[in-house]
């Protein structure tokens, strides 16, 4: 911990934390070029930042148009999903917490995959308005309610972690069984197609997913930010934070709801795409070696990783293309594994 | 000698705390450990209770290295109470100290009138027969850290190790827990080593001294062979007068203040 | 699990908790007659009896034998081995979010089982459910070695509870993938996903019986144990445990138990989740009480479900599955609202 002090100001930095989240920064800007060159008409890196930053290049419209933005997309969800992990798993006290519990990635999933099987290809006009702006929107409908429905229940004279962990896992398991069930109803195209969402892509993403996922995080990443003091003190029991002078309910209400929002419109910008949100806080925390997930590290290492694995899922097989979050999960695990098997050291 | 350290290296990972170490300990005495917060008193204790494996050297119980005994013979003659155990929520005290039984069950002999009467004589011991169906989180502190050396009286161990058994109580419930521990020591001869930070009660209550300074002993007799104005100066770093205890005649110490430091 | 394994007390908590034990008993007991007697066909209670006892190959006969009898010793084998599972390993991470599915023998039931049917040509589910048991135990062991290697002398709760989550999200990549490539493999996986009871057939219980047994003597034996290691592992070793076996003991009876339970019956190890924290607040703290009583609740809980998804949509059936997750969630979420929830 080193302290930056003028007159007026001083903040505490962690020189680990700005080294590691300034070498993800450049890792992720190369990934994304590298990314960029990918599609119907393969280019080599200097094509693609020419194309760029040189308004009259030939690529400049399929780079703008097309690529930037899937880029784009990748890096900012995999950026607030972790970041709303980061969040979940300071206040949870609890490795193990993830979107997930707060309802938003699997009421997200339900209403998606209800509107792909039920309107699906049986009722072919709908699955067209579903087909574009529908699935966000939905995405982001379902995760919200998910998450209203998980706040609500667990709201009880104040938000208590615990109690919120719990109820989560309960409402997560009716969702993720009624998805399971919805599954097996509808025409198995359908199904897959539906696979498809719920594993998390970021195939034919443009400006119109850019957009609301970075303004979700330029609002709430400040907010998180200013915020992290008290997930410090959250860390503690609620007596010792009281203590410290956090005025406990306001400061958790708050953060969570960063958190939900951030997943939310994450999910609904490219489907609950898998472990970024559980895995970059840890990974983060390990690299950094502080006791609580680094906020600004983890949604560093959450934007790596999901553009790193959308770079390899449409290599490996390609022309076939996998969907992002099979991919997120095969690179983040391994590491994840790795770093634990060497902090026995 | 009961219980002995021969030459132990002690640590966590790479960092070694304490780096060959001898000390022992005779039957039928009473032995506290003193020194500053992280000289390494609770490693110390730990690895005589073989909750530390020493990374050399080794601890002998009996004459018998520790490690090479089975756990379970090891738990029914020595007893230990690690510093700020913590139980599940709603574990009753009786449950509780009933749990301190768990080296004398088998599958087949889980509850045996053995163990009822030890539970029954540990709780009467302690003054805790009528709390025994409170859970523990209701009871006061002082309460609580009698319900745990409860638990370890329960096991019927003649050798007892406590690690700070007095943290977090007022000095009538101290004296109480000491007394508690005396009474044990002369009513049935047990053998019993703890670490204190109050160096006036570990001079009242202790056979033997042990003082540690990072990781070694600086010095180890009688109260009054160890707890001298030099010894305090040179392991606490603290100016002070030592007078004798006007209640029981054993080394009373009288802080002035820290050393200037040089 | 005998009545004398209880700590000397006044005698009104003992009785109580016989009492419960009983109650949970009967529980079942009519869980057992409902799952029996109601279905798409409704046999009367002495129509049954004829069938168990003197069958003669009436319709009924039939339907009960081959179709109702089995369905329910599969849904008690499963409902007691996630139960039980399912309190082993909270007591074991000491955290509420731990699920027997943690280990990884969900994921590595569905990759064995998937596996099997694109590489080996297995194309029902029931031949593939050798391997998926198969799958379950080596991706627990994984997991277990990997919390080994982890952990200072032994695995620690927190990164055992890390690697199995990794090892699980790994394992579901590669069973999506698979899925996706695969129409037939996409066909039994949801099925099997979704977790049912029904029309496995008398081998099937028969196929999970001796795992399920294997575990739960397992589970007798690591109750005490686990009552030590709830006092923190310092205190474990002070009253004699081996703490690295009663974890590897601990690992192996969840292993058994719910390998052979999700390999059977699909992802159903949320049932382990919830029914504990359902159990708790009647056993209290003691391991040899709420073993017992997890596997008592979850036995009933699943059938009644099953039972719940055979008339609520006639003339097809719900999946156990989605039942139990829309009826045993609720009822989870109101416990928790109600009262203090009690911490592990």
């Amino acid at each position: 911990m080193t302290t930056l002090r003028t007159s007026t100001v001083s903040w505490r930095v962690r020189p680990r934390a700005v080294a590691l989240t300034l070498t993800g920064l450049v890792l992720l800007a190369l990934l994304m070029a590298l990314d960029m060159r990918i599609g119907e008409i393969e280019m080599t890196l200097p094509e693609v930042l020419t194309g760029t930053f040189d308004v009259n290049s030939a690529a400049h419209f399929v780079i703008m148009e097309l690529r930037l933005p899937r880029a784009l997309t990748g890096a900012l969800v995999g950026a607030a999903l972790a970041l709303s992990g980061a969040i979940i798993q300071s206040i949870a006290r609890n490795p193990l917490a993830s979107p997930e519990i707060l309802g938003v990635t699997t009421g997200a999933s339900v209403t998606v995959v209800a509107g792909l099987v039920l309107s699906g290809s049986a009722y072919g006009t709908v699955s067209g308005l579903l087909a574009t702006l529908g699935v966000p929107a939905l995405a982001l409908l379902g995760g919200l309610l998910g998450a209203a429905i998980v706040y609500g229940l667990a709201w009880r004279r104040g938000l208590d972690g615990y109690r919120l962990v719990l109820v989560g896992i309960g409402v997560a398991a009716v969702f993720t069984n009624v998805k399971f069930w919805l599954l097996t109803v509808g025409d198995i195209n359908d199904t897959a197609r539906a696979m498809v969402w719920i594993s998390g892509s970021l195939n034919g993403r443009g400006w119109e997913h850019v957009v609301p996922t970075a303004l979700a995080l330029a609002v709430l990443v400040p907010l998180t930010l200013l915020g992290t003091r008290s997930l410090d003190a959250l860390r503690f029991g609620d007596d010792t934070v009281t203590a410290l002078g956090v005025r406990v309910n306001p400061a958790r209400a708050l953060l969570i709801l960063a958190a939900v929002l951030l997943a939310a419109v994450a999910t609904a910008s490219a489907g609950p795409i898998a472990f970024v949100a559980l895995a970059s806080p840890q990974i983060a925390l390990r690299l950094v070696r502080s006791g609580r997930p680094p906020l600004l590290c983890s949604a560093v290492v959450g934007a790596v990783l999901t553009t790193a694995a959308d770079l390899i899922a449409r290599t490996v097989f390609s022309p076939v293309e996998l969907p992002v979050g099979i991919v997120t999960a095969v690179l983040g695990a391994p590491y994840l594994i790795h770093l634990i098997w060497r902090s026995r050291k | 000698m009961r219980l002995q350290a021969a030459g132990v290296k002690l640590g966590y990972g790479d960092r070694l705390i304490v780096d060959g170490l001898d000390l022992g300990i005779e039957a039928s005495t009473v032995t506290t450990i003193i020194g500053p917060n992280g000289c390494g008193k609770s490693t110390l204790l730990r690895a005589l209770g073989r909750l530390l494996k020493p990374q050399g050297g080794e601890v002998l119980l009996d004459g018998k290295r520790i490690d090479r005994i089975p756990t379970r013979e090891v738990a029914k003659v020595l007893g230990v109470l690690p510093q700020a155990p913590s139980a599940p929520e709603g574990l009753t005290v009786a449950d509780l100290v009933a749990r301190g039984r768990h080296p004398h069950q088998t599958w087949y002999r889980q509850w045996s009138s053995d163990d009822e009467g030890a539970v029954a004589a540990a709780l009467d011991m302690t003054g805790l027969s009528d709390l025994a169906e409170r859970p523990l989180e209701e009871l006061s502190g002082g309460q609580r850290q009698r319900a745990w050396i409860s638990m370890a009286l329960a096991q019927g161990t003649d050798l007892l190790l406590l690690d700070e058994p007095t943290t977090f109580l007022d000095l009538a419930h101290q004296v109480e827990v000491l007394e508690l521990v005396r009474h044990l020591h002369e009513a049935a001869g047990r053998t019993v080593v703890m670490v204190l930070h109050d160096l006036n009660l570990a001079a009242r209550y202790a056979d033997r001294l042990v003082a540690m300074r990072a990781g070694r002993v600086v010095a180890s007799g009688t109260p009054h062979e160890v707890l001298t104005e030099g010894l305090l100066r040179e392991v606490f770093e603290l100016d002070a007068k030592v007078i004798a205890d006007p209640v029981a005649g054993t080394p009373l110490v009288v802080p002035i203040g820290p050393l200037p430091r040089d | 699990m005998s009545a004398t394994a209880v700590a000397p007390r006044p005698h009104g908590l003992r009785r109580r908790r016989l009492t419960v034990l009983l109650a949970l008993l009967a529980a079942v007991a009519v869980a057992v007659v409902l799952s029996v007697t109601i279905g798409s066909k409704s046999v009367p209670l002495a129509d049954a009896w004829h069938a168990l006892t003197a069958p003669t190959g009436t319709e009924n006969d039939i339907v009960i034998r081959s179709l109702r009898l089995p369905r329910t010793a599969l849904g008690i084998l499963a409902g007691l081995a996630l139960g039980v599972a399912g309190a082993l390993m909270q007591g074991h991470t000491r955290n509420p979010l731990a699920d027997p599915g943690l280990l990884g023998v969900t994921q590595g039931a569905a990759f064995a089982m998937v596996s099997s049917i694109i590489l080996l040509g297995a194309s029902s589910l029931l031949t593939s459910i050798w391997y998926g048991l198969a799958g379950a135990l080596v991706a627990s062991v994984a997991v277990f070695a990997l919390g080994m290697a982890g952990g200072r002398g032994g695995p620690t709760p927190v990164t055992l509870a890390l690697a199995g989550t990794a090892v699980s999200a790994l394992l579901y990549a590669l069973t999506s993938t698979i899925v996706l490539l695969d129409e037939q493999a996409m066909d039994v996986f949801r099925f099997w996903q979704a977790g049912s009871i029904a029309s496995r057939g008398a081998d099937v219980a028969w196929q999970v019986l001796p795992f399920v047994l294997a575990g739960l003597v397992l589970a007798v034996a690591n109750a005490p144990g686990l009552n030590a290691l709830s006092l923190g592992e310092d205190v474990a070793r002070g009253l004699g445990q081996n703490v690295s076996r009663t974890r590897a003991v601990g690992v192996a009876a969840v292993t058994l138990l719910s390998g052979a339970a999700v390999a059977a019956c699909g992802s159903l190890a949320f049932v382990g989740l919830i029914v504990p924290h359902l159990a708790r607040p009647l056993s209290g703290t003691d391991h040899r009480w709420l073993l017992p009583f997890s596997g008592l609740i979850g036995a009933a809980l699943l059938l009644v479900a099953d039972v719940v998804g055979r008339v609520v949509a006639p003339p097809g059936e719900l999946e156990v599955g989605v039942v139990l997750a829309l009826l045993g969630a609720p009822f989870f979420v109101a416990l928790v609202r109600r009262r203090k929830p009690v911490r592990l």
